[in-house]
């Protein structure tokens, strides 16, 4: 099967240096992975390659077999990517329906209207409520987006991202800065909303337990570079991974 | 076209480019290092003008004496408006539109006050003893006064760099260029080195008011034209930037120097075009600054 | 927005339909009745402004460009071909309005914050410049008189109907477009246009629509300017124009709809009552923006809304 993503000797340096060294990997349709690393190893950056905000230095990516390597950011989501933000995204005035029903009527490309009331788009209603519902915040929707709680707040960019319908969805550390307790709701969110709208599912996250609970492949960036990848048992007994990153603990 | 006339329209410009300089770097120390906006910098400007007025033609003192006093009102009362009322309104959401609606709200007020205390008449001051004449230069009569602002201008770009590169004043200003919260955690008072920063920055104004003053009369309503101008200067050069406005000081002093000398009647025209062609061609300014964001 | 709220459009429209209609019965003088066209005029243009300011965050301190772009059109024309031309002369003010601002428009947006508003207000500079030295062609500083609407405009109640028609048509229009997809994306680009971007919409084309709109009824102000003062002046492009279309904006309420109009109504007002008496007019408005920006910063009408709901709230918490 042609893979959803790829990328192919990916390079970026900043200055004299070396965020993204030479990576290369193929994303399967209909996957759930992660990428994992110390800080600074890269995996934001790598995001923001593969979404248009940056453009690498060198290599190549494909998305559903196109060459999306010089696309603009908006091409790209165009295209079908979409992608949650490690520092939470959102529009903090808004009420948290306006946050997803702007994305819906995006994505049926009817933003350029300036004579409807955004109400009378019922469709793109229904659509957000929809989606609100699926991320549990269905019951705070007319609250500005302000005044949520932070994993709320988490939430509902990882719902502006859903309204896209993308095919592939990026998720820079969904669980920062959560309580364990919520970790463990957003780690079973994740996995059903993944199910729930057949996405390929690609996030970077420091909390183990999300990593080795959810995730079908991981792959660990170091340095800019892609130190292993394999399935989550394979990467908790590599030896060089262990060494780099994991530490003993978690064996 | 002949050689001299080059030469000396190379140098008035040259003497317009160290006016635009000072005004413009002032602008642009407090924008690089404050991450404040001041729109009413060129109200500092005329200030200064007006107090070297006061101080050489109702006072009867010493031009340079004047000049200080001019430097030191302007500094004080920069020093008062940061710490009166731009403080209240840092780390405000929407800052960077605030910052600019009160500093305009600085120019209604210091034109009207100006007008009060001088009246509305166009005021002249003569240049100072022994720079009234002119300077024989490879056979051209140079204008004395003009030679001294372009030596001042070399002097403060000297003392400019020394400071910023070499002390640790300038470290620590450009240290809040990073980060003012940083700043703080390493036990620098940043309050007051904000209202410090102002009060320079607005010194410059008032300093460069006081030099240009015998060379055009003092009005009110001065502000807005220097302040337009040194806009042009740093959108040329890229906001933020010390090297930056040095080079759009000269481009623009000079540009503005032949044009007066051509056509006369559209000179000021000509500025706005070196902006149109920096804008269409290089948007973020000669020497971008990391400080642009393309939004 | 739901039903009721559509309802009380409806209200909001009848009351000001009521209030403005009947001004020319109950003027005392031709005076008030020049006093209701300025304010529906600013009115206008401060609420067309504010679709650029306060819902897409884009400080223009340019608008005067295209304010007496239109006045001029129509000046000008007037002058030259008589005043039967003046409603085509308003539509030709409006034309080059949409072609200038298109121009002008895509140098500007290439920079943002504080460099979009030095920008914008050069270009405004500019066009002073030229329509000031420009002595043969404009008038220069002796600006243009005796510039009359022809026909039935020529009645002054007709004229102050015609303006209070188009302002009515222009708000309407501009509250459709606040309330529509794009308002909402405009207002999602002031908060945060780099999530706009991922949404996969462009906001430098989102900018340049609404600059360009926001400019077309900058125009139609100054147009209808032009047929209330009967004369025009190059100051209509000079800065301090542009600097009273945001303080009225701010006075009001930058995050209301309706708030610029209101600014617009009190700046009119004060500016009866004690302009006459002073020439220290802006030491007014700057003492008025400062209190606005330090003590007020959401607006007269921001402020009283958020009295009011604490209000409510207090009274639902007590019962």
């Amino acid at each position: 099967m042609e893979p959803v993503l790829e990328l192919r000797n990916v390079t970026k340096s900043f200055g004299g240096l070396r965020v993204t060294a030479d990576v290369s990997f193929s994303v399967a349709p209909g996957s759930i992975s992660a990428i994992i690393g110390p800080n600074g190893a890269g995996k934001t950056t790598l995001f923001n390659q593969i979404t248009g905000y940056l453009k690498p230095d060198g290599g190549k990516i494909l998305f559903q077999g196109k060459d999306i390597t010089n696309l603009s950011t908006r091409e790209i989501v165009t295209l079908g990517m979409a992608r949650a933000f490690q520092v939470t995204s959102f529009f903090p005035e808004e009420t948290v329906l306006d946050n997803v029903r702007v994305a819906c009527l995006s994505q049926m490309n009817k933003t350029r209207n300036l004579l409807k009331s955004v109400s009378v788009f019922n469709e793109a209603t229904d659509q957000a409520f929809k989606i609100l519902e699926s991320i549990g915040l269905q019951n705070v929707a007319d609250r500005a987006g302000f005044e949520l709680a932070h994993g709320d707040q988490k939430l509902l960019d990882i719902g502006i991202a859903l309204a896209l319908q993308p095919k592939a969805l990026l998720l820079d550390e969904p669980t920062s800065g959560m309580s364990p307790e919520e970790r463990l709701l957003t780690r079973n969110l994740i996995k059903r909303l993944w199910k729930e709208f057949s996405l390929t599912l690609i996030f970077i996250e420091h909390d183990m337990d999300t990593v080795f609970g959810i995730a079908q492949t991981v792959r660990v960036l170091q340095m800019g570079r892609l130190l292993a990848e394999g399935s989550p048992e394979e990467i908790r007994r590599n030896p060089e991974v262990i060494t780099a990153y994991l530490g003993e603990e978690v064996l | 076209m002949d050689f001299s006339f080059i030469v000396m329209q190379f140098l008035s410009g040259l003497m317009m480019a160290t006016l635009l300089f000072l005004v413009a770097s002032g602008l642009t120390l407090i924008f690089g290092v404050g991450n404040v906006f001041n729109f009413a910098h060129g109200s500092f400007y005329m200030i200064g003008a007006y107090l070297a007025y006061q101080t050489v033609s109702v006072w009867h003192t010493n031009f340079w004496l004047s000049v200080l006093v001019a430097s030191l009102g302007a500094g004080v009362l920069g020093m008062l408006a940061e710490a009166l009322f731009l403080r209240r309104i840092y780390g405000r959401a929407d800052e960077g539109g605030f910052q600019i609606l009160l500093t305009y709200s600085f120019i209604l007020v210091i034109d009207d006050l100006v007008k009060l205390i001088w009246g509305t008449e166009y005021k002249s001051l003569a240049r100072p003893s022994g720079f009234t004449g002119t300077v024989e230069l490879f056979g051209l009569s140079i204008p004395a006064y003009n030679l001294a602002i372009i030596g001042i201008g070399i002097v403060v770009v000297i003392v400019a760099w020394f400071v910023l590169a070499r002390t640790r004043s300038g470290r620590i200003a450009r240290a809040a260029a990073l980060d003012r919260e940083m700043l703080g955690s390493l036990g620098i008072n940043v309050p007051f080195t904000m209202t410090l920063v102002f009060g320079i920055a607005t010194a410059m104004g008032g300093f460069a008011g006081a030099l240009a003053a015998p060379l055009r009369s003092v009005s009110p309503g001065a502000g807005i034209e220097v302040i337009i101008d040194s806009l042009i200067v740093v959108v040329i050069g890229g906001m933020g930037n010390f090297w930056g406005a040095w080079l759009g000081a000269l481009i623009l002093g000079e540009v503005n120097s032949f044009a007066v000398a051509t056509v006369p009647d559209w000179a000021s025209l000509f500025n706005y075009l070196v902006m149109v062609l920096t804008l269409i061609f290089k948007p973020e300014g000669l020497f971008a600054s990391r400080k642009i964001r393309r939004v | 927005m739901n039903q009721s709220s559509g309802a009380r459009e409806i209200i909001l429209l009848g009351l000001f339909l009521l209030v403005f209609g009947s001004v020319p019965f109950i003027k005392q003088s031709d005076y008030h009745l020049m006093l209701a066209n300025h304010v529906l005029i600013w009115g206008m243009f401060a609420v067309a402004f504010n679709m650029l300011f306060g819902v897409t965050g884009m400080l223009s301190f340019g608008q005067a460009l295209y304010y007496g772009l239109g006045a001029y059109s129509v000046g000008l024309v007037v002058k030259n071909y008589g005043s039967a031309m003046f409603l085509p002369a308003l539509g030709l003010g409006l034309v080059l309005t949409i072609v200038i601002s298109i121009l002008v428009g895509l140098l500007v947006i290439r920079l943002s914050g504080v460099y979009f508003t030095v920008l914008t207000l050069a270009f405004g500079q500019l066009a002073w410049q030229i329509t000031f030295r420009w002595y043969r062609f404009t008038g220069g500083d002796d600006g243009i008189q005796g510039i009359m609407p022809s026909g039935l405009l020529e009645n002054h109640t007709v004229y102050y109907y015609f303006t209070l028609a188009l302002v009515v048509v222009s708000i309407w229009f501009l509250w459709r477009v606040a309330n529509s997809p794009m308002g909402l994306v405009l207002r999602c680009i002031r908060q945060n246009p780099e999530r706009v971007r991922f949404l996969g919409r462009r906001v430098r084309r989102n900018q340049l629509r609404i600059y360009v709109i926001s400019s077309f009824f900058a125009a139609l102000a100054g147009g209808l300017m032009a047929g209330v003062t009967n004369s025009i002046h190059p100051d209509m492009f000079y800065w301090t124009s542009s600097g009273e279309v945001i303080l009225m904006a701010v006075l009001g309420g930058i995050g209301q709809f309706f708030g610029p109009f209101i600014g617009a109504t009190v700046i009119i007002v004060i500016q009866d009552v004690v302009g006459a008496r002073t020439e220290y007019w802006s030491l007014i408005i700057g003492i008025i923006m400062m209190i606005m920006v330090l003590g007020m910063p959401k607006g007269l009408v921001g402020e009283i809304r958020g009295l009011m709901a604490r209000y409510a709230a207090g009274k639902v918490n007590r019962g």
